[in-house]
């Protein structure tokens, strides 16, 4: 279970990018991070895997406290927690396969990845992934030759090889067309569902969330203005989630 | 109200004119701008010898017939008359104006029946068998010339005394002349010279580029108590890194003294620190291993680096006395035997190096890790008094090293000045850092090496590789390897600061991803910056490799070897033809490039 408490986020320049934001995740859960652009959702999720450095508060994670790991633990912690990105993050003048392998860099031995080189069974893995996000014949192309639907899918294969207990994925169909968008969604849902993922997924589109959503969270100016099933955002949820002057499409 | 703005502007365009106008006349004043010097009769004379000279390169020779042509002559003209034999019509001849006359006086020589398009000096044999040169002909196609001959200015003598035209022909096929060959020679020097230089260069300016780049240096903070325990721990490490390689030498000097142990050596030490790396760094972890499991680990590795540095040592060694027999039997490619003999050399020279380093940087990763641990534990008070003392040990050893370097340079030799003061000072930066700074904050590390590396990289840069190569050449003497040594210390400041830029442009995404993976520093250098930054690091390189063989063409001029020596040597003779021949390859060999 993973139980956020007060987290308060201050950037350098003074913005209060999460305000004293608590909520809690359980194992299998599909939680969707809704709010506008600038509200927070990508500092919250960044915070969790301390990719950005939390100001005040704790991040419980099966009792551990994140915030106070050292660096060296917080790699540990890292290699469970996998990450999806906006803009899918390849390295994109790699191999394919190098960009998969990748996610197990926590785990092997640095020395010898540092020439490349990785065990059998990561391989294998590596093979296994792709193939489950339907990639595995693209695994020795250049990653930039690859279409926007594709280099999400690396992402999450990526993702995947850390043998992650989370996934934290940042807007991931925001720069893909709806079908697409869909495709990817359906590859999250699927690892939340067979593999007992924890999925904390932050999305722009109401009908996404209620589709693959157990659960939402909303933040406003990095509060939380929400915290419940999909179903309950109704229109007087809405206007306070996305202000008055929105208007709700779809 | 718009009059005076007018005015105002007017004004002001007319003090900038005068500004720039007195600029200018000042600028010609001190670069001593001189055009009536540039119509002078004797130095366009002059300026037109060198510059045929220059586009006559000395590079191809014909050997060469002489027929020597003699006319006798008097002078000055003598009493009685003397009758001149008429010449030998058959064979080429020389007539004059006149049979004789006085010193300074102008006469008309005429040659015939030469050789069509020979061509050579006129001289003036005096009695006493002195030559004087009076000028060159050439024939023309009918084997014909004329000119006109001033006769020089000598004692009156009684006798005859001749002039000769001595006529050259080109016999057989052209061939190189010794300059060209000693010029061939040379720029096969420069290039390797150049290659050399850009080689070590690229191969160090990568490493340290990665410290002078600002988006990878910010993210490194570090807590004081882990800042100062690096502090303490690099220099002992490289004490003792310096001291183990020592000590392993000598011990293992026995296994030295018979070939057979240093190839057995070579050949098993290998092995066998493979295996124990295979060990100590098992090929994936999935949990975090216990205290005592860690504890074995580092013992290990330990030992297979004790193991390495055995066979660095003896690699060395065996690389050296190798080269050494290989030479002769190698014949012509000899040079590939002192290749690997000088190998050897080198990584005998730098094994100390090396070790002390790898010493250095094992003890300091270790002191590093064990202060943030310190600082990551213990209580905050607790931490702020082992900071107090260990950031004024740090302060203080930090400083005395500067001022030790200091004195070995300026020989002050006065342990107060030296070490006493600055250790004081530092140990009080030290507490007064230790004080002002929250117990267990992290502070920007990182960011602080960039500035100082930024700063050793521009001054070194500033340095004229031509500066430097004076220094070198004093170390290891006159020489194309001086040479390489100061261009590679140049080539390292200008392309790090060259790729330090790239590595700052790189996409900050990738980096992001690679790092929420759990992959560690270097991990994420190897696998997010490494790719993208090769396709600007190899045009660099190349850019550099071109520069590197234009400047070693000028290093030269100071000592460095490569073909700047003869040219400069050329010049100093005022042989320009031979100079020539040294400035024509450059043209060639950047078409060559550019091909
Ligand atoms: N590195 C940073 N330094 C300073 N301020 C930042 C930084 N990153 C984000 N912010 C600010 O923090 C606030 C929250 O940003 P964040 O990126 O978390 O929003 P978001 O909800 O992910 O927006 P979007 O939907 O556009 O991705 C914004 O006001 C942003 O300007
Ligand atoms: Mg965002």
């Amino acid at each position: 279970m993973l139980e956020i408490k007060n987290l308060t986020k201050i950037y350098e320049g003074g913005v209060k990018a999460l305000d004293k934001v608590s909520f809690n995740v359980e194992k299998w859960e599909f939680l969707a991070v809704i709010g506008l652009s600038g509200s927070g959702k990508s500092t919250l999720l960044r915070c969790i895997n301390r990719l950005v450095e939390p100001t005040e508060g704790q991040i419980l994670w099966n009792g551990v406290d994140l915030t106070k790991a050292s660096q060296d633990e917080m790699r540990h912690i890292r290699r469970k927690i996998g990450m999806v990105f906006q803009q899918f993050n390849l390295v994109s003048r790699s191999k394919v396969i190098t960009n998969v392998l990748a996610g197990r860099l926590g785990y092997v031995n640095p020395v010898m990845s540092l020439f490349n080189r990785f065990p059998q069974e990561d391989l294998k893995m590596a093979l296994k992934e792709m193939d489950r996000v339907g990639i595995a014949n693209q695994a020795y192309k250049r990653a930039d030759e690859l279409s926007g639907g594709q280099q999400q899918r690396v992402g999450i294969a990526r993702a995947m090889m850390q043998d992650p207990e989370i996934i934290l994925a940042d807007e991931p169909v925001a720069s893909l067309d709806p079908v697409l968008a869909h495709s990817i969604m359906q590859y999250l849902e699927k690892i939340n569902s067979e593999e007992g993922v924890m999925v904390i997924c932050s999305l722009h589109f109401l009908d996404l969330v209620h589709r693959y959503a157990d659960r939402a969270i909303a933040l406003n100016e990095g509060k939380l203005m929400f915290d419940g099933s999909p179903k309950d955002i109704d229109d007087v949820k809405f206007k306070e989630i996305y202000g008055k002057e929105a208007e709700r499409i779809g | 109200m718009k009059a005076p703005r007018t005015l105002l502007k007017s004004i002001g365009i007319g003090v900038a004119v005068i500004v720039i106008l007195v600029v200018y006349a000042y600028g010609f004043r001190v670069t001593k701008v001189n055009f009536k010097e540039t119509r002078s009769e004797d130095r366009l004379i002059v300026l037109a010898r060198i510059l045929r000279a220059l586009a006559h390169p000395d590079i191809i020779e014909y050997e060469q017939e002489e027929t020597d042509v003699y006319l006798p002559f008097f002078l000055p003209c003598p009493e009685v008359e003397v009758v001149i034999q008429k010449p030998d019509k058959s064979r080429p001849y020389l007539t004059s104006s006149v049979s004789c006359g006085d010193s300074k006086e102008t006469i008309f020589l005429e040659g015939f029946n030469f050789e069509p398009g020979s061509k050579g000096p006129i001289n003036f044999i005096t009695a006493s068998d002195v030559k004087l040169q009076l000028g060159n002909f050439e024939a023309d196609s009918e084997g014909h010339f004329q000119l006109d001959i001033r006769l020089p200015t000598r004692q009156p003598v009684a006798e005859a005394q001749t002039i000769r035209a001595t006529a050259r022909v080109n016999v057989g096929a052209p061939k190189f002349t010794e300059t060209a060959k000693a010029t061939w020679d040379k720029i096969i020097e420069t290039i390797f010279l150049a290659l050399l230089a850009t080689t070590i260069g690229t191969a160090l300016a990568i490493p340290v580029s990665f410290l002078a780049a600002r988006n990878l240096m910010t993210e490194v903070k570090s807590s004081l108590t882990s800042i100062a325990f690096t502090i303490i721990g690099w220099p002992l490490g490289i004490f003792f890194g310096y001291w183990a390689n020592r000590l392993i030498s000598e011990w293992s000097s026995p296994i030295a003294s018979h070939l057979i142990g240093t190839i057995a050596t070579v050949i098993v030490a290998p092995i066998l620190a493979y295996m124990l790396i295979r060990w100590a760094l098992p090929q994936e972890e999935l949990g975090v291993p216990k205290k005592t499991l860690q504890a074995a680990r580092m013992i290990t590795l330990a030992l297979s680096v004790v193991i390495m540095i055995l066979m660095l040592q003896q690699a060395a060694l065996l690389a050296f006395k190798l080269g050494q027999v290989l030479i002769d039997p190698l014949g012509p490619f000899g040079f590939l035997g002192n290749f690997v003999s000088q190998l050897g050399d080198v990584i005998q020279i730098i094994t100390p190096l090396i070790v002390a380093l790898i010493g250095g940087g094992a003890l300091g990763s270790i002191t590093s890790t064990f202060g943030q641990n310190i600082s990551d534990r213990l209580a905050g008070n607790t931490v702020k008094i082992i900071n107090l003392i260990s950031a004024a040990a740090a302060g203080a050893l930090l400083f005395a090293l500067i001022g030790a370097v200091i004195n070995w340079f300026y020989q002050i030799d006065n342990p107060a000045a030296i070490y006493y003061w600055p250790a004081g000072m530092g140990a009080l930066i030290g507490l007064i850092l230790a004080l002002m700074s929250t117990a267990k904050d992290p502070l920007p590390i990182g960011i602080t090496v960039y500035f100082i590396m930024r700063t050793i990289l521009n001054a070194i840069r500033s340095v004229e590789p031509l500066v430097m190569v004076i220094v070198f050449v004093a170390w290891v003497g006159i020489g194309p390897f001086a040479g390489a040594l100061a261009l590679s210390l140049h080539t390292i400041a200008a392309l790090a600061k060259l790729y330090s830029e790239q590595v700052e442009s790189i996409l900050p995404g990738p980096l992001e991803a690679i790092t929420a993976t759990g992959a560690n520093r270097l991990q994420t250098i190897m696998y997010a910056v490494v790719p993208q930054i090769i396709p600007p690091y190899i045009s660099f390189t190349m850019y550099r490799w071109d520069i590197n063989v234009r400047m070693s063409t000028i290093i030269g001029f100071a000592g460095g070897g490569g073909i700047g020596f003869l040219l400069q040597q050329n010049i100093n003779l005022l042989a320009y033809r031979a100079a020539s021949a040294q400035m024509s390859p450059s043209p060639l060999l950047w078409l060559q490039w550019i091909m």
